[in-house]
């Protein structure tokens, strides 16, 4: 299989095996998942993730994205299978060391605190002083473009400020794994985009891998690399697409007939998960 | 296709400058608004005692009762003194053992299944109806303490009540960031759940400082002479003697009281919260 234009594996971290990108970061083998009130929200989910690639979930609504995406970020035990980080160190009850930021869907800011405590707010969970991580707290909130707004509280916050926020807090711990969950579904249009540029830019920046949870069709093909479709009752994956195109891609790919392709093709594949 | 952009749509005279919303007579009316009906309140009442020649065993004139709270004011001064250490210490006394307690009865499932429906039967028994028993327990010698109790047991209930909902009340979206990185107990406390509950604590304190004052007047009212030199206390005796523009002044400077201790629990709410509460956000839509 495919998994990306030869240019984006240069940068990858040296490994000892022959092939590195094939060496994924999370693994989820046969992972099962039923909800205490009896809904199988996820069925034999098998699932590779390597580093450096950008993916989304695509599925109609209550197909088990969420529940999938928490259990990549250690949010809520499965019911069976294996979720396996080949790459991470191993504490000693063996569990993985997950290096990871979640974006959710809602900004989840504390109002109470300014946005710069706020960033500040993962590095204060683990114990890091202010002092020594302030520079990086900066460091991220230049790369979210919110540099001049770290005094500010939530509240003083456009929707989609609020949302950068989310993401610089999530990158601040510089996670191999970043997880989103339609993090800009709330937001209109215009943010929408301007936001998908950016993350692309962040993501090439920060050198991390992206799962992205989305219902968009759109929004999918221009991010990623990968796309993954998932069906309903059960939760499970009913296909997969490349997207072969390279980044940076800008306004010109949006307009494309290859975009456009892509899109049809996406389209196809969730009809059929619709229909499954 | 062409687009021509329209380079204005406003139509207005050139140099047009909206009209400032006004804040004028209409704001500073409002304001006093308050002040005039308790002058014409006042007023009338002065007006009604002489017109009508109502005794002053009955109802002193406003004026009389003004006369003779100068007067009596070194007895009122100590009798404000006693019923102020009262209700200020209830108060305190109540706001932190209520947060202790909310604290504790929220910190595990069991404790508060357990525990809470005493925190209620506490409640709803009334104070009144303890009151000589307790009194009785701690000891004629030391009415203050028992006071202090009984102001205690009236303003603890609000105070748990509002911590207890809202160590509970905290975002389940942040919640999730604080699992996520896998917070400590003690951090989950101290940087997601005490903050959120901070303006209920808040608005319990101000339920509370209200019921502390009306606490130690109960208190006093069931003491009686057994000890109690407080305000209330002295419009019992004022009473008995008859003397009603004494009990008008004890009564007035009580009034004064409660509205100071409401005054400073509001303010104290408003500078913690101001920064980021719905509740005293002045936010421009
Ligand atoms: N806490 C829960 N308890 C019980 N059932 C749940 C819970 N959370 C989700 N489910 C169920 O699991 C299924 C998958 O839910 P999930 O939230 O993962 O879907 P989703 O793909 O993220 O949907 P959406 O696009 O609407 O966010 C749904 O049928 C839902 O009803
Ligand atoms: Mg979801």
């Amino acid at each position: 299989m495919n998994y990306a234009p030869a240019s984006l594996t240069t940068g990858a971290v040296p490994m000892p095996d022959v092939e590195p990108r094939r060496r994924p970061l999370v693994r989820a083998q046969h992972v099962d998942k039923t909800y205490s009130n009896g809904t199988i929200a996820l069925k034999n989910l098998n699932l590779d993730v390597y580093p450096h690639e950008f993916i989304s979930l695509l599925g109609p609504s209550g197909c088990g994205k969420s529940t999938a995406l928490r259990i990549f970020a250690g949010l809520g035990a499965y019911t069976s299978g294996m979720m396996d980080w080949p790459q991470s160190m191993h504490d000693a009850t063996g569990k993985p060391e997950r290096e990871v930021g979640f974006v959710f869907q809602e900004p989840t800011l504390m109002p109470w605190a300014t946005v710069f405590d706020n960033v500040y707010l993962p590095h204060r969970l683990k114990d890091r002083r202010k002092s020594e991580v302030q520079d990086r707290v900066k460091e991220v909130l230049d790369l979210v473009g919110l540099g001049q707004f770290a005094n500010a509280y939530p509240r003083e916050l456009s929707g989609g400020m609020k949302m950068r926020v989310s993401v610089a807090r999530a990158l601040v711990t510089r996670p191999k794994l970043l997880l989103m969950d339609e993090p800009f579904a709330a937001l209109d249009e215009i943010t929408r985009n301007r936001l998908s540029n950016d993350l692309l830019d962040i993501w090439s920046k920060a050198k991390c891998t992206v799962m992205f949870v989305t219902h968009s069709v759109f929004e999918s093909v221009f991010l990623s690399q990968r796309i993954v479709v998932m069906a309903a009752r059960p939760g499970r994956i009913i296909g997969e697409l490349t997207v072969d195109a390279p980044y940076p891609r800008t306004k010109e790919f949006r307009l494309s007939s290859e975009y456009s392709a892509y899109c049809r093709e996406v389209s196809d594949l969730l009809d059929v998960a619709m229909r499954s | 296709m062409t687009i021509q952009a329209t380079a204005s749509v406003d139509d207005r005279p050139e140099g047009f400058v909206a009209p400032k919303p006004r804040t004028s007579i209409v704001d500073v009316l409002d304001t006093l608004l308050p002040f005039a009906a308790g002058a014409l309140f006042l007023g009338t009442w002065e007006f009604l005692v002489h017109y009508l020649k109502v005794s002053k065993f009955i109802l002193p004139a406003p004026s009389a009762i003004v006369t003779t709270f100068v007067k009596e004011w070194p007895a009122i001064y100590v009798a404000l003194k006693y019923t102020a250490t009262i209700t200020i210490g209830a108060f305190v006394t109540a706001v932190v053992t209520g947060i202790f307690f909310g604290v504790l009865l929220t910190s595990h499932k069991r404790i508060e299944r357990t525990f809470w429906p005493y925190a209620v039967t506490m409640q709803v028994t009334p104070v009144v109806a303890i009151a000589p028993l307790v009194i009785i327990w701690v000891g004629l010698d030391r009415v203050w303490l028992s006071m202090l109790i009984l102001a205690w047991m009236v303003a603890f209930f609000p105070m748990l009540s509002n911590t207890a909902v809202g160590m509970k009340s905290a975002d389940h979206g942040l919640r999730n960031v604080f699992e996520l990185y896998e917070a400590s107990r003690w951090k989950r406390f101290r940087y997601l759940q005490l903050p959120s509950a901070l303006p209920y604590i808040l608005a319990g304190a101000r339920i509370s400082s209200g019921l502390s004052v009306i606490g130690a007047v109960v208190a006093e009212f069931v003491a009686g002479s057994g000890g109690s030199r407080g305000l209330a206390f002295m419009i019992v005796e004022s009473g008995t003697l008859l003397n009603i523009p004494r009990m008008f002044s004890a009564l007035l400077m009580l009034s004064i009281f409660g509205m100071s201790i409401w005054y400073v629990t509001a303010t104290i709410q408003k500078i913690l919260l101001q920064r980021w509460h719905e509740s005293e956000l002045k936010q421009e839509n």
